[in-house]
């Protein structure tokens, strides 16, 4: 028992007191900024290996980018990544940066379910589906739960079974063997429930984008609550997002 | 000579590779693994003037080299298996035929291995898979997954049952399937094709974009500068202390020691946070790429290194002592999931699983790629092959790992002023690149065609025979503690699944 208590005396404390504002250490790669500089467009366009940005003005679609940051690196006045990782939205069309942008990207708060906020907002429980997802986003959602990050502190957790759920969290760009688990876990969910897009390979397939092996057709079905950008979603990207679905996120 | 000699990385002539007759290609591979130092690290077909060509690579572990040899056989034809030979081809037939439809006479369980879209047999599909079943009132059956209880991937885990007392265990793989391989060949771009390599297995990126990047220089004869090499071997030692920092905290998780979840899992933070110092991702996606890097390691990153290990150290000593002395802990680890050092060998085990049974298998030993060499690399060794040696080996390696990365860093070479340029790959040639991840050996293969494009693109992630380790394992234990044993393997569901 003493040694136990020489342990967490030593761990002290580890949680991140305000998480809507703290800042992510080094070179995090969030949200763009683009400037309005002409460069060479379709060298542009060629390099990004998902066809996240597109012309007319130059955009970048958080919802396709995989962060790589190869852009930025060859026309670095034209396109630079702030350390922003407030990027969800539940307005698909809100992912897209457009040069000149300065704003921040957010939710639409008109456009959110009326219920969500009042059914959800004291507690929220989650069931993830990793729907061919590669574990980076799954290693992210569980570290949101870590005792740094504690997402439990706003009754906001993942549960073991659909039937306990408020909603699923879908990663991976969806395979045709993981369509009908998907769709019966969905259905397995008490209603009413919400749907949450984790990462580039669910918002848009990705680099597996055009697959043969997906089946992606259970996103034309519902309507989607939340868009969570990133390759991995940051654990900070997908806190502040369901707290800005839930209205609770800080401005 | 029935075969070619490889070394690993080395480019030939894909027309070199011998092409011999199916009896004497049986004869050969499967002569070649009663040494028991040579092992298959990939064997695999592909449509050639109609027919299907097969190639089997042996890697030879005591001459660091890899034996390649080929045959031609006709699409869903009735053939004798290898696997009747040595039980370690039994997966790489099982997906010949699942892909090309070829009847393994021989083959003792000719099971689907991921269901993929390019699969022969199209009216088989994973959903109405027939799992394997004992008639009998004493017996149950549990159904485990595609989708688990926690947040992790899919995959379906069949248990027969006696009382509580595992009997039989049946793993279906095959739900996170992508299609990777194929969009290897259909995405013409470096970019991409590098973008893909980082999405085969989230938890491994340095270890998969590794292989990749190492294979495409080979095929282009491209020489990386030293600081390149350099980066990749850090990355991979680094790669591997922190996702063995956050098993540890998973299989207390698994033991419900809520302590020592919270305390590795928190010491896991600093380390994949360090990767975002460095390359502005914490699992290091965009960090390697071939024939440059965007993320140049610097005096100042050293620094960085050296200050956040310099805390990790001494909560990470003072935490596993605590989990090794603790008792309850022990008793739930030590005996349980027990894989023989013969059984590891008699299926092919390869990575930190197999030198937990004590069986030695490790590419940064026998095939040193990147900096291996200079490292004077020595592996750490298990013999009890039980869910214990699987975590204590991770401890060991992190100690280890921690070691090597000081005398890398302290031996750091300068970073390049200039990375040379970087030509198409060259026609007609045959690579293979072999990386130890922290699961283990990743084999990635490819072959040019005639004008320098992608022919085949082939990806072999450790889990991909780890799986039946896992299945083995678990016989005769306790059902409570298949959560112990899955988690010490820690094996990858995309990475297989591809």
């Amino acid at each position: 028992m003493f040694e136990d208590f020489k342990i967490l005396y030593h761990q002290g404390k580890q949680y991140i007191p305000d998480l809507t504002t703290v800042e992510v250490p080094g070179i995090f790669r969030g949200r763009p900024v683009i400037t309005n500089e002409n460069v060479d467009e379709n060298l542009l366009i060629d390099m990004c290996p998902t066809m996240a940005i597109s012309t007319n003005p130059v955009s970048i679609d958080l919802g396709k980018c995989t962060f790589c940051g190869e852009c930025s690196f060859a026309f670095p006045s034209k396109i630079q990544f702030t350390k922003d990782y407030k990027i969800s939205s539940n307005i698909r069309e809100r992912l897209i940066v457009k040069a000149g942008d300065t704003g921040f990207v957010e939710l639409d708060a008109e456009k959110i379910r009326k219920e969500i906020k009042k059914i959800f907002g004291g507690s929220l429980k989650l069931r993830q589906v990793s729907a061919a997802g590669d574990n980076s986003c799954e290693l992210e959602l569980n570290a949101t739960g870590n005792v740094n990050f504690d997402v439990g502190r706003f009754g906001i957790e993942f549960v073991a079974s659909p039937r306990h759920a408020d909603g699923i969290v879908i990663t991976g760009p969806i395979s045709e063997n993981m369509a009908e688990p998907l769709q019966i876990c969905y259905d397995a969910t008490p209603a009413p429930k919400i749907i949450i897009l984790a990462g580039t390979d669910a918002i848009s397939g990705g680099i597996f984008a055009g697959s043969k092996a997906l089946n992606r057709s259970f996103l034309d079905k519902y309507p989607i609550d939340l868009y969570v950008p990133g390759n991995p979603v940051h654990p900070l990207t997908f806190i502040n997002g369901v707290l800005s679905l839930l209205g609770k996120g800080k401005k | 000579m029935n075969y070619s000699v490889l070394k690993n990385n080395q480019r030939v002539q894909f027309a070199s590779i011998p092409v011999i007759a199916y009896e004497s290609f049986i004869e050969t591979i499967s002569g070649m693994l009663e040494d028991k130092n040579n092992h298959c690290v990939n064997f695999f077909g592909f449509p050639s003037d109609n027919k299907v060509k097969l190639i089997c690579c042996i890697a030879s572990d005591t001459e660091s080299c890899i034996h390649v040899t080929s045959t031609n056989v006709e699409t869903g034809s009735s053939l004798p298996s290898a696997t009747a030979h040595n039980l370690s081809f039994e997966k790489f037939e099982r997906e010949i035929h699942e892909n090309f439809g070829i009847k393994y006479t021989d083959h003792p369980w000719l099971k689907p291995v991921r269901y993929p879209f390019y699969r022969n047999d199209k009216s088989q599909n994973i959903s109405n898979y027939p799992f394997y079943s004992i008639e009998s009132e004493e017996l149950h059956e549990v159904g485990v997954g595609p989708i688990h209880a926690g947040i992790i991937e899919p995959g379906h885990f069949r248990f027969l049952c006696n009382g509580e007392q595992i009997l039989h265990l049946e793993i279906q793989l095959g739900y996170q399937h992508r299609g990777i391989e194929p969009l290897f060949i259909e995405k013409k771009k470096l970019n991409e094709r590098v973008t893909l390599a980082e999405n085969i297995a989230g938890d491994t990126v340095v270890g998969h974009t590794t292989a990749f990047t190492n294979l495409w220089e080979s095929l282009c004869d491209y020489t990386p500068t030293p600081d390149l090499k350099f980066n990749r071997t850090l990355a991979l030692e680094h790669e591997r202390i922190a996702i063995h920092t956050g098993d540890l905290s998973a299989i207390c998780t698994d033991i419900a020691y809520q302590l020592g979840s919270s305390v590795y899992g928190r010491l896991r933070t600093p380390v994949i946070n360090y990767f975002q110092k460095w390359c502005g991702n914490r699992l290091a996606k965009s960090l390697i790429r071939p024939g440059k890097t965007n993320f140049p390691f610097t005096k100042e990153l050293a620094k960085e290194w050296f200050k956040t290990f310099e805390d990790y150290d001494p909560d990470f000593q003072e935490m596993s002592k605590r989990l090794f002395d603790l008792p309850s802990a022990l008793a739930r680890l030590e005996r349980t999931g027990v894989v023989s050092a013969e059984t590891a060998t008699n299926i092919g085990m390869v990575g930190m699983a197999a030198r937990a049974s004590g069986l030695l298998r490790d590419i940064r030993q026998t095939h040193p790629h990147d900096f291996y060499q200079e490292i004077g690399y020595d592996p750490v060794l298990q013999t009890t092959g039980d869910v214990y040696a699987r975590i204590n080996i991770r401890m060991e390696e992190i100690i280890e790992s921690m070691d090597y990365m000081v005398d890398l860093i302290n031996h750091m070479p300068d970073p390049a002023r200039k990375h040379p340029a970087m030509s198409a790959p060259i026609p007609d040639s045959f690579v293979v690149s072999l990386v130890e991840g922290w699961r283990g050996e990743i084999c990635h293969t490819a072959i040019t065609d005639d004008k320098g494009d992608l022919l085949i693109y082939k990806i072999k992630d450790p889990s991909y025979h780890n799986w039946l380790a896992l299945a083995l394992a678990v016989r005769n234990n306790d059902i409570s503690d298949f959560p112990i044993c899955n988690k010490s393997f820690g094996l990858s569901y995309c990475g297989h699944d591809l």
